[in-house]
């Protein structure tokens, strides 16, 4: 594999790992923007420009880009989060141009208002969608609970109100003013070759307006809370918990990540077997997810109500035992293995190194190999956990409980 | 496209192996299915192999459950248990080289599994919790309930049982469960990704030679659920289901059928998302997908809409589903093989894929397609061929099943 990097005169960075040994190529448009950008008259607008974009451009109708994709056998999609909105797909090699020709030409989109208002009806959808989901309302809640005050608190979907009120106007401003050349990274990994990407890219997108735009990346203070939706008719009860963790540009994130695995994972994790095996929870994990500036571990638990107040206990009482005493040799070196082995087959399809390819260049401008990838696993020592824990402890700053409790003292 | 190998062998107890050796992966995936599943559940006690397929995997051979699941964690193992109607099916992947000790701990698992009693209210607790989480998803509860009133039973009761049923169970009935059901004849091992042929067919036979064969287990049949039917949820979207008749992976004519279903929700241009979503706005999430028994076959379509749309959404999707005996248009056709042929050469990226693909293919067909053979029938599709097929399998007699505030209106 080999990587290659540049950067056109308008400033979007243009990155590639390229491998002849795989049969797809994958490209993705990295938008640095998400809810965490968003003013508050505008919540949701990075989301519904990520739909908007599909809905065309002066060039191509909706229907022109949803056929286009197709007869090129795409798979494609695209995701809105926090810190970013992702275009990505996969396509066989002698059809990447065509495919980069169309991502490249929508990323300026006509926003037609007629197509804005009609896909304000699926935006609202979706909202309902999740709502049906209580794992995702838990999520939803304990973001704005826990980053309350802190851009991260601001949501991705957006309220139904939000997404009613906004205009077509608004998110014309919003596109202008973020997707700036500078703003954008383009990641390709696969099968492919990096004079073709250039000459794609210079073809392609350096029309685009130059730009770059700034983000405040204090590290968030959470101050914490406790926030109980009541719903009387559910079944089980789910718990999400967060607590600060070290941030995307944090060295110790290494041993955080490997901390969630022994702690956490859905099998074979200290949660698993005091909470899962035994039957006590559905489901138990504690995952540490990383952001610009700011980090945090999200622990899940979901079970019958009955069983919540003492399932908390035992968590705490995991938490409490691992800050205090830290982890054992041999559970390291077992969640390094399990590590190693899902990042090689990870690293297997194009898509998966697109992931870790732009990840790593948004946040850290570098790039990582999967042999630095294994090499930094390898090498975190149990006093890089014991560093971790002791600047960034397990615990539960802020909690949400979504189902038929009423409270969760 | 890459010239594959595929070498399948039978053992004479009737294990089948299928391997498939790939170049440029480190990784290796094995896919076990092992005669049993849900489908063989003594009546009144569904869920009985939805708990074998827990508690199986809590202790084995000399290891105990903990020991037994670090093994499997050391070696990279990543691996999940499902129950399927036929089979328990047993996935493990990692790197090529941890697979012949991987295949030795599965080994243990399936035939030399402790059932300890003290684990068995884990696995029985474990299964209740996941059918009361069932009761909060609308949308799950509505796939496993739509199953149940399009196929007969076993074959469209849910797999892991009703929580009146899973109470009934004892380490007794799993255990008989595993001593009737589960047995080398009939068992399919895929193996896809870095490994050598010889060295995993020695591994096979040294490993599961000698497991004796057993007869072929009953299972009890009955009808199923009514046709059309509503089931209250106070859930802010109705959540919507249709089913009817199609054909299994088996038939001549699957292609065509796979190319009908492809035509209404085979990519973001295909019917239901283009009328459903971007002409009407109606919902986010609509799609049709073919389900295959071994013997039959359904059209499975799913969309969730808020109550104001929903009664529109239904009427909606079943004019699509209807309209497309009237005519399928060249390009409609063209684009469902274009996904076709991309998505055949990336599954050559995942070694997890292939070794489902050709366990899966050996249940089906008693043989291995490979991706060229796949190709070619796709190819030779044709819009008549498959508007033929649509006439002989209209959409029609559609099972209905809608869960949300309020019912609707089924034509």
């Amino acid at each position: 594999m080999k990587f290659h990097q540049s950067k056109l005169a308008n400033g979007l960075t243009v990155i590639a790992e390229l491998n002849p040994a795989v049969h797809s190529v994958a490209l993705g448009f990295f938008v640095r923007t998400g809810s965490r950008d968003e003013t508050a008259a505008v919540s949701g607008v990075s989301h519904f420009l990520e739909h908007m974009v599909f809905k065309g451009s002066e060039k191509y109708s909706a229907d022109d880009v949803n056929r286009i994709f197709d007869e090129v056998g795409a798979k494609y999609n695209a995701a809105t989060a926090e810190e970013g909105t992702l275009f990505y797909g996969a396509v066989l090699p002698e059809y990447l141009p065509q495919a980069f020709e169309l991502f490249a030409n929508i990323l300026r989109p006509a926003l037609r208002q007629e197509d804005f208002d009609m896909e304000k009806n699926v935006i609202l959808e979706e909202i309902g969608m999740y709502d049906d989901q209580p794992s995702f309302t838990a999520y939803e809640n304990l973001m704005q609970t826990h980053f309350a005050g802190h851009p991260l608190g601001q949501s991705v979907l957006g309220t139904k109100e939000s997404i009613t009120a906004l205009t077509c106007e608004q998110m014309r401003g919003y596109h202008r003013d973020r997707y700036l050349a500078g703003n954008v990274t383009l990641a390709v990994a696969g099968n492919t070759d990096w004079a073709q990407i250039l000459t794609l890219a210079e073809q392609h997108c350096a029309n685009w307006p130059a730009g770059t735009c700034g983000r405040a990346t204090h590290e968030a203070k959470p101050a914490g809370g406790l926030k109980v939706i009541t719903r009387p008719k559910s079944q089980q009860e789910h718990i999400m918990q967060m607590t600060p963790a070290p941030s995307a540009q944090n060295r110790l994130r290494f041993a955080a990540e490997i901390l969630s695995v022994i702690v956490g994972d859905h099998s074979g994790s200290r949660l698993f077997w005091e909470l899962v095996d035994p039957g006590l929870a559905e489901a138990a994990d504690l995952d540490f997810n990383e952001y610009d500036g700011s980090g945090s571990y999200l622990t899940y638990l979901s079970s019958e109500p009955e069983a919540i107040a003492d399932n908390l206990a035992r968590i705490q009482a995991i938490f409490a035992e691992v800050n205090q005493h830290g982890i054992r040799e041999d559970e390291l070196e077992q969640a390094k293995n399990k590590v190693a082995s899902r990042v090689v087959l990870r690293s297997e399809r194009p898509t998966g190194r697109l992931s870790s390819l732009g990840g790593n260049w948004i946040y850290r401008e570098e790039y990582r190999s999967v042999d630095d990838d294994l090499a930094e696993l390898r090498g975190i020592t149990s006093r890089d956990v014991r560093e971790l824990l002791d600047i960034y402890p397990l615990g539960a700053t802020t909690t949400v409980a979504v189902g038929p409790m009423e409270s969760l003292e | 496209m890459p010239e594959q190998i595929i070498h399948t062998h039978e053992l004479p107890n009737g294990l089948t192996v299928v391997i498939e050796p790939m170049s440029d992966v480190q990784s290796a995936a094995f896919c076990f299915l092992i005669p049993g599943g849900s489908a063989f559940d003594p009546a009144n006690y569904g869920g009985t192999a939805a708990v074998l397929t827990d508690w199986i995997t809590r202790g084995a051979g000399d290891l105990d459950s903990r020991d037994l699941s670090n093994a499997l964690d050391n070696l990279g193992v990543q691996r999940n248990e499902s129950t399927g109607l036929n089979h328990l099916a047993f996935t493990a992947a990692t790197l090529g080289e941890n697979v012949p000790a991987a295949l030795s701990l599965y080994a243990d698992i399936i035939r030399r599994p402790q059932l300890p009693d003290e684990e068995f209210e884990g696995a029985i607790a474990g299964i209740e919790q996941s059918l009361r989480a069932i009761e909060d998803e609308p949308q799950r509860k509505l796939m496993i309930e739509l199953r149940r009133r399009c196929y007969d039973a076993p074959w469209g009761l849910p797999t892991e049982g009703t929580l009146e049923e899973i109470a009934r169970i004892t380490a007794k009935s799993v255990r008989a469960h595993y001593d009737r059901c589960l047995r080398p004849n009939g068992a399919i091992l895929g193996i896809a990704g870095c490994v050598e042929i010889q060295e995993m067919l020695a591994l096979v036979r040294e490993k599961f030679g000698d497991w004796t064969t057993k007869p072929d287990s009953s299972m009890v049949t009955g009808p199923r659920g009514e046709r059309v039917g509503h089931i209250d949820h106070d859930s802010t979207q109705t959540h919507i289901g249709i089913a009817y008749d199609a054909i299994e992976y088996a038939h001549p004519d699957y292609y065509k059928a796979w190319a009908a279903v492809g035509v209404l929700s085979g990519g973001m241009s295909a019917r239901l998302f283009t009328e459903v979503r971007e002409r009407r706005g109606l919902c986010y999430s609509v799609n049709a997908s073919l389900n295959s028994l071994k013997h039959e076959g359904r059209v499975l379509c799913y969309a969730g809409t808020t109550v104001e749309r929903a009664q529109e959404t239904l009427d909606v999707t079943l004019h699509e589903l209807q309209r497309l005996g009237d005519g399928i248009e060249s390009h409609e056709l063209e684009r469902c093989k274009a996904r076709a042929k991309s998505s055949l050469i990336m599954q050559q990226e995942s070694t997890t894929s292939r070794a489902t693909s050709i366990a899966r293919d050996w249940h089906f067909l008693k043989r291995v397609q490979t991706l060229d053979d796949i190709r070619r029938d796709i190819d030779e599709l044709t819009v008549s061929g498959v508007l033929d097929y649509v006439h002989q399998h209209p959409a029609r007699d559609f099972t209905v099943l809608t869960i949300g505030p309020n019912a609707l209106k089924v034509p």
